[in-house]
């Protein structure tokens, strides 16, 4: 299997990203933002960071680099593309997933630790995972999921969420929310479910002497979801 | 030419630094304030002469960059 991490100015995710998709046996290539083309590729990741500084908002100027048209044809005609952190909210600001991510409720810069639930399995990222909940980390300043009235009401017709904050057994509540996010959102699809944006960060979680395993987890299943 | 834009965050969007800002002015005296909204301010000096076709550019710029329209309206000042 064939994967491209794409690195923006100011992308600091994108290496733990090759050495995850690396460790559970994708071929990895790392992309420049200013290249046209994507290389062939089975798996497209944009990795968390604060490309651009952050400058105007989150992802705003990253999702208008050379190199998302090649990602955004590439979703369109039903390819994998993954957005982690900053690269969920390069996404948000492509179109590609609806909503935005606002600065956190309490305006605080998060780093820890979160449970959350996986709320679909129909879809390549989470199809035949044994588990309902995994043990991600989070690191972010910007990742209150806000949409409209109207788009939650699609999201949720399609089943569009991928992944809320909840405790260690699932239980989804408000005070299991870091961020503020609406529904406890920590992770959504689009519509076809080929492009996932999520806040939490599963290559940070694939070596059993730093962190949990739940990544690990998650990264042997893609593969083999993929193949 | 210059152009100038101001972006807003929309009715229902939560401002959490507006409130910051609000709650410090509280506490520096200033009592009487209802609400504040933080937005932000562009000069755009482009070189455009004709002043329709200018602010077309402009609010093109907004709708494609400058302001996210899930969460943000904008306003484009007239130039004078």
């Amino acid at each position: 299997m064939k994967s491209s991490v794409i690195t923006f100015p100011g992308s600091n995710c994108d290496r733990d990203m090759d050495v995850a998709l690396k460790k559970f046996g994708f071929k990895n290539k790392m992309v420049w933002h200013a290249d046209a083309e994507l290389p062939k590729s089975d798996l497209v990741v944009l990795p968390g960071g604060f490309s651009y500084g952050d400058y105007l908002r989150c992802g705003s100027m990253a999702s208008k680099s050379k190199i998302m048209q090649s990602v955004i044809n590439f979703a369109n005609s039903g390819g994998m593309v993954m957005g982690i952190c900053n690269g969920f909210q390069i996404l948000v600001e492509t179109g590609l997933v609806p909503g935005v991510l606002l600065r956190n409720k309490y305006l605080e810069f998060i780093c820890k630790n979160v449970f959350v639930k996986i709320n679909d399995k129909k879809n390549k990222y989470f199809k035949n995972l044994d588990n309902e909940v995994l043990e991600f980390h989070i690191a972010h300043n910007e990742g209150n999921y806000f949409c409209t009235n109207d788009q939650l009401k699609e999201i949720e017709d399609n089943n569009q969420i991928a992944i809320n904050y909840c405790d260690e057994n699932g239980k989804i509540e408000d005070q299991l929310n870091p961020n503020g996010s609406l529904k406890n959102i920590a992770g959504i699809f689009n519509k076809e479910k080929n492009v996932l944006g999520m806040m939490p960060h599963p290559e940070r979680m694939i070596d059993t002497s730093l962190s949990g395993e739940d990544g690990s987890l998650f990264f042997k299943n893609l593969i083999n979801n993929l193949k | 030419m210059k152009i100038s834009v101001i972006i807003t965050l929309k009715k229902d969007v939560l401002d959490p630094q507006g409130k910051v800002i609000h709650k410090t002015l509280d506490g520096m005296g200033f009592d009487n304030i209802i609400e504040v909204r933080q937005g932000k301010y562009f000069e755009i000096d482009t070189k455009e002469t004709d002043n329709e076709k200018a602010k077309a550019k402009v609010e093109e710029m907004c709708k494609k960059l400058l302001a996210n329209l899930v969460i943000e309206n904008y306003k484009i000042i007239d130039p004078k």
